[in-house]
């Protein structure tokens, strides 16, 4: 459109808390059979979920709660017109998610080692439950990790145009929203470290 | 395209005020007009598509055994009509089509809030839709599990279904964009004065479906995901053998697909409310509560996904309080219908195409809605669960409801867009045609229903052989009916006789502005004063 433009922020924040309710639903979907599977296979899920370490899911409750906290520093570091700081802890907000990835790598990894992945000789042959367990824990942390990988990639381009003023003190809209977005990634993975970690 | 050069009359509008030329004017345009048109196209090509998809199904049946096509190709044909109808044409259909063009005109607004997403939001339509196509050609051969993808056949079957539903997946994505666009303009960016009781019901019943497409759409995309994982990865989640349930994958489908149904319905049933009062000459009949049934439909529409299920195996209580739920949707469904018919009450009616259209929506849609009800309660649901009659049951609602609803938009609001008209006497004799031919087709299927014909059955025996013989030559009058309107269509809007100003009388925006309308829609940024069926001093008595 050629017309002058106008910006409306409330309209594009309005938009995004939209989108994010979409994301909460696409999880939703995953924490519906959660729920009814729990109902139906308790202990297994139970002894399933105690395979699982603790340990890194808990570094990575911290790891992405400090992303959370540097990307809301970010905004308030560019209302305040701090270019420099802004990237700074943009940057920060991106080695969490580096540093999650890699952990969620090496827990991983370390399941597969032990023969436990999608149709795996070991789930196959086991009690039904398990095997229903890890088909949801590979898919609900597969897809958080990639909306990981997703926000990630936001925030960088966010962070590029933060450096070349695209995005400065009076116009900074697209770097709230991205962190909003960065949040919801964080949201729920505070959902899914309880429910497979921690209750079971 | 050369369509712009022909299209336009003496004021050029849109047609011509664009920085690029040809057809990169069309699909990297950000404005509002230009996306609906291209929607448009798209959408009427795929549903040309589906209706030679449906005359060869048609084709098939006419006589019991083999007629033209093998029992695998027939799977695939009624695989790819109900996937193509659904997902590429009445979905997107009159929302992105119709809503584009008309809804940022109606509310007083220069474009949508996000005119960037609105087209990415139609190349992830053409990106969705040529996956989808091109998981007939490749793999396995087309999918042949029917538009529902239900498991296990579908994680199981050899034909190209994990493509397929990976378009499906990208369509929704669009469908979601689009949603959340509608919704952010239609609180953005009113015209001053247009507040929501002024708000014309079409943009009300886009605002509901907006909704829907917003809350519902991602549960059929993490559906689709664990098919395609289910497929790919041996997840185990739908598979009995390894502790998954089939019937949660049919939860999880009917949690968007019966709210889609309303996706597809609301938008036709709010074109029907602005062409009633202006072929009336009256203001509509109860625009509150018109408006409040669009929300209520969509808001109770979302609680009656189990009805697809009564005999998948469910609970009796389960069973119970859907058939309770569904019951429920009639309620705001019937508010509307009484209200339009009170509008037509002593008005000064005139028969003209889009309004007959729109008079049979009411008739088609209401035969559609009350076998609905059979189907809703569960003893009768038993018996005709899977027949011919649910066939006859969603083409009454789908086709005659929001089909119509469409050709009635084309005829009311196209003629605007391009400066051009149709030819009013083609347009009443494929309408009369459409009309004969579709109860033809559809009643009879549901006759054949009730006396036990299944659904998705390659062969029947002897006895429904009469009845199918008269549905498929039912299907051969609606299709020239319909070849009849589009060409018609086709060659009043390219060479037909000039449009210009408020012929029909219409209160609402999009008549006060210049046939066709400018790029910006609005000279000055309109102030609204009055309601959008408020007819007085619009030139018509």
């Amino acid at each position: 459109m050629s017309h002058a433009e106008h910006k409306d922020n409330e309209g594009a924040k309005l938009g995004m808390w939209l989108f994010l309710f979409t994301e909460l639903l696409l999880f939703g979907g995953l924490f519906i059979l959660y729920a009814v599977y729990l109902a139906r296979y308790p202990e297994e899920f139970a002894l399933a979920g105690a395979e699982l370490n603790v340990i890194y899911g808990t570094a990575n409750t911290v790891v992405l709660l400090t992303s959370s906290l540097f990307a809301a520093m970010a905004v308030t570091a560019i209302k305040r017109g701090q270019k420099g700081a802004t990237m700074t802890l943009l940057a920060g907000t991106l080695a969490c998610a580096g540093i999650f990835l890699v952990i969620k790598y090496v827990e991983w990894s370390a399941k597969i080692h032990h023969g436990i992945y999608p149709g795996s000789e070991k789930l196959v042959s086991g009690p039904p439950g398990e095997s229903v367990f890890f088909g949801l824990y590979y898919l609900t942390t597969g897809l958080h990790g990639i909306h990981v990988i997703i926000g990630g990639a936001l925030l960088a381009w966010i962070g590029a145009k933060v450096r070349s003023g695209a995005i400065h003190v009076a116009d900074n809209v697209t770097l709230e929203n991205g962190t909003l977005y960065w949040h919801l990634v964080d949201l729920i993975w505070i959902f899914i470290f309880p429910l497979y970690y921690l209750i079971l | 395209m050369s369509l712009a050069e022909n299209a336009a009359p003496a004021s050029d509008g849109f047609w011509q005020d664009s920085g690029r030329t040809g057809i990169r004017s069309w699909i990297f345009s950000t404005d509002h007009k230009r996306i609906g048109l291209l929607y448009l196209y798209s959408v009427l090509s795929f549903f040309l598509v589906g209706v030679i998809l449906g005359l060869m199904l048609r084709l098939e049946l006419m006589t019991p055994g083999r007629t033209i096509v093998d029992a695998e190709t027939y799977n695939a044909l009624f695989t790819v009509h109900g996937v193509v109808m659904i997902f590429l044409f009445i979905i997107p259909g009159i929302p992105a089509s119709f809503g584009n063009l008309v809804m940022p005109i109606q509310i007083g607004a220069r474009d949508v809030s996000f005119p960037r997403l609105n087209l990415l939001s139609w190349w992830l339509y053409a990106i969705g839709a040529l996956i989808v196509l091109a998981s007939l050609f490749t793999g396995g051969g087309a999918p042949d599990t029917g538009w529902t993808f239900y498991v296990p056949f579908s994680a199981r079957t050899g034909t190209n279904v994990s493509l397929a539903v990976f378009g499906v997946f990208v369509l929704g994505f669009s469908s979601i964009l689009t949603g959340i666009n509608f919704v952010t303009t239609i609180h953005r960016l009113r015209a001053e004065g247009m507040n929501w009781g002024r708000l014309p019901l079409f943009v009300w019943s886009l605002y509901a479906t907006a909704w829907v497409q917003i809350l519902a759409t991602p549960i059929i995309a993490i559906t689709l995901v664990m098919v395609i994982a289910e497929r790919t990865l041996g997840i185990g989640l739908f598979d009995p053998g390894r502790g998954g349930d089939p019937i949660m994958f049919q939860h999880l489908f009917w949690i968007y697909s019966h709210p889609a149904v309303y996706i597809m319905i609301l938008p036709g049933m709010g074109v029907i409310s602005e062409i009633i009062p202006v072929f009336s000459r009256k203001p509509i009949f109860g625009y509150k509560m018109i408006a409040v049934s669009s929300v209520a439909i969509a808001a109770a529409g979302s609680l009656v996904w189990g009805h697809h299920m009564y005999t998948s195996g469910m609970s009796d209580t389960a069973i119970l309080v859907f058939s309770f739920l569904t019951f429920i949707v009639a309620i705001p469904s019937a508010i509307k219908v009484f209200n339009w018919v009170s509008t037509l009450y002593k008005g000064s009616i005139s028969l003209e195409a889009p309004m007959l259209f729109a008079l049979s929506f009411i008739l088609l849609f209401s035969i559609g809605g009350l076998s609905g009800l059979i189907l809703g309660a569960a003893a009768t649901d038993i018996h005709v669960h899977d027949t011919h009659f649910v066939v006859g049951h969603f083409h009454y609602v789908m086709f005659g409801g929001t089909g119509f609803a469409f050709f009635a938009a084309a005829h009311y609001w196209l003629p605007k867009f391009y400066g051009r008209r149709y030819r009013e006497k083609p347009a009443l004799v494929a309408w009369a045609l459409m009309f004969v031919g579709f109860n033809i087709v559809y009643f009879t299927m549901q006759v054949l229903g009730m006396q036990g014909m299944p659904r998705r059955y390659y062969d029947y025996l002897p006895e429904f052989a009469q009845l199918n013989l008269v549905s498929t030559v039912g299907s051969w009058i609606l299709a020239s009916g319909v070849i009849l309107m589009v060409a018609n269509l086709w060659r009043g809007l390219l060479q037909g006789e000039p449009f210009t100003g408020n012929p029909w009388g219409g209160a609402t925006l999009e008549w006060s502005i210049p046939t066709p309308p400018p790029t910006e829609n609005f000279e000055e940024d309109p102030v609204v004063t009055h309601g959008p069926y408020d007819f007085k001093g619009t030139g018509k008595p």
